[in-house]
């Protein structure tokens, strides 16, 4: 028999999917900021892995001499980003929704069998429940991220009269390099959340828009052999 | 009194009793949704909305990024809206605005030994630095004309500071000059200050920047002529150029030929092209 299960609040999914345009448009924009002086490669001893972007990629995007544009934009979207992600963290801890969510002290070791369960190296399914291990520790980490990308950009916006800020993250340039490195990490997020999510299958993916999940219940056996009490409890 | 109530109160049960089955037969029993309908009717619902609302967004972000450029004048080349968040965001900002907020300083051996120069707008090629005067535009109409021995008397303030390019390269540089606040004193120019904002131009006129005079007043705004202990040279504005750390690099003109005060925003070269017109940091 099928049975609604009720999964994601309302507002979760909404500041869920309202980031997924504000942060594609930060990303843009700030593409549109870092062209004007693209000067980060990833190097270890001495030899240069990565240069970020290659000029077809900033061809292809029309990035080029839009640095003054990239940069209303991005001082725009920002409060957008900043209330969305402060409507969500508030959310979490008011509702209480954040039991489900900040991985406990099993998360770590759990996360590891979650891990090897979905490259199919391991048989067993670690224990569900709304979010598995890995999805706690990934889901507190963009949370996590998102504030870094906050405070560095603050420190890279105002670094004079946000000193402090500018300290925390070791001084302006770091900032820099850091509110940058934030942004390669949403990337690497996003092609995972969405192989996950194609994975996961359609009840999954419906449950961040309509909130609810699908599930079919056994009917209870005619003759039931549990005691009483079980009963209760099931019930 | 009381004896009345008893009366009054049988009626008026007999009055709830009858609304009551009034409107008990108005809420016939409805046959209760299967699952299937519910979700059904739950999916409808939300992903309804969902596309609603989310070409609603892309309507918006369409109407943004097709939004027509504000009018050119004082600033210029932004999208109108764009322009109205950035005047908004200096409001904002003003407000965290303080003189005691300094600009971190740097060990002299930090200082980078070449100094990256960007542009020569407004400051290319040799000048006659004996022939040169800063020309300072009082309120009164009143002229003066300084030359730089003059305004090397004045005690010295030396900084290194990570200066900021609005590109996104910064570099920790050695300026040494005097210093904005301290010049303003001794030409007894006290009375300009009240004005709302500095507007500085280069010689030929060619580059142009207006700073707000808090940031002008602030302490480490200095005007500049030496770089590593040097006189400047001229690629980096001799003989005088401006290095004010709480604002971008282009506000930072190079090679000062005239400086004036104005309640209004005066020219600045970059806010006409798009960029904010505040540039603060």
């Amino acid at each position: 028999m099928k049975v609604i299960k009720e999964k994601h609040p309302l507002l979760m999914r909404w500041t869920h999917w309202v980031n997924f345009p504000i942060l594609s448009i930060m990303i843009w924009s700030g593409l549109l900021i870092y062209w004007a002086n693209d000067t980060y490669t990833f190097t270890i001893f001495s030899v240069t892995f990565i240069r970020f972007f290659p000029q077809g990629f900033y061809d292809a995007l029309h990035i080029p001499r839009r640095l003054a544009e990239g940069m209303a934009f991005h001082f725009l979207f920002m409060w957008f980003f900043a209330l969305n992600g402060f409507l969500y963290v508030s959310y979490t801890i008011i509702s209480g929704q954040w039991r489900e969510l900040v991985p406990n002290r099993h998360s770590f070791k759990e996360a590891w069998r979650v891990v090897l369960h979905d490259l199919h190296i391991r048989k067993m399914a670690p224990p569900q429940n709304k979010y598995n291990a890995a999805q706690r520790i990934a889901y507190t980490a963009i949370i996590v991220m998102g504030f870094g990308s906050l405070i560095t950009g603050l420190a890279i916006y105002k670094p004079v009269q946000f000193n402090y800020l500018a300290w925390i993250c070791g001084g302006y340039h770091l900032a820099r390099i850091w509110h940058f490195v934030l942004t390669i990490g949403y990337v690497l997020f996003f092609l995972v959340h969405v192989v996950q999510v194609v994975l996961a299958g359609w009840n999954n993916f419906r449950s961040v828009i309509s909130g609810f999940e699908v599930i079919d219940e056994k009917p209870l056996p005619a003759i039931q052999i549990q005691s009483d009490e079980t009963n209760e409890k099931t019930e | 009194m009381k004896s009345r109530c008893p009366l009054f109160k049988f009626k008026a049960m007999k009055l709830t009793k009858k609304l009551s089955k009034v409107f008990s037969r108005n809420k016939a029993p409805k046959r209760e949704l299967t699952v299937e309908q519910k979700i059904s009717r739950r999916n409808f619902i939300s992903f309804g909305s969902f596309l609603v609302l989310g070409g609603a967004a892309y309507g918006g972000w369409r109407w943004l990024y097709t939004s027509p450029n504000e009018v050119p004048g004082i600033t210029g080349e932004a999208h109108k809206p764009l322009r109205a968040v950035l005047n908004a965001n200096e409001k904002v900002v003003r407000q965290l605005y303080s003189n005691k907020n300094l600009v971190k300083t740097y060990p002299k051996e930090m200082a980078a030994k070449v100094v990256r120069h960007n542009s020569d707008i407004g400051s290319e090629g040799l000048i006659d630095i004996d022939a040169w005067k800063l020309s300072v535009k009082k309120h009164t109409g009143e002229m003066l004309n300084i030359g730089i021995d003059e305004i090397k008397k004045l005690p010295k303030t030396e900084i290194i500071y990570d200066f900021k390019c609005v590109e996104g390269w910064d570099q920790i540089s050695h300026w040494g000059g005097v210093k904005f606040s301290d010049f303003i004193a001794h030409f007894k120019l006290d009375a300009e200050t009240r004005f709302e904002y500095v507007g500085m131009e280069t010689p030929d006129k060619e580059y142009y920047v207006g700073v707000d005079m808090p940031s002008a007043m602030h302490p480490q705004t200095l005007l500049a002529y030496e770089v590593n202990e040097k006189p400047l040279p001229p690629k980096h504005g001799a003989p005088l150029r401006l290095i004010i750390p709480v604002k971008y690099g282009i506000k930072n003109l190079k090679r000062i030929g005239s400086i004036s005060f104005s309640s209004n925003r005066p020219p600045d070269y970059w806010a006409e092209q798009g960029y904010d017109y505040y540039a603060g940091l």
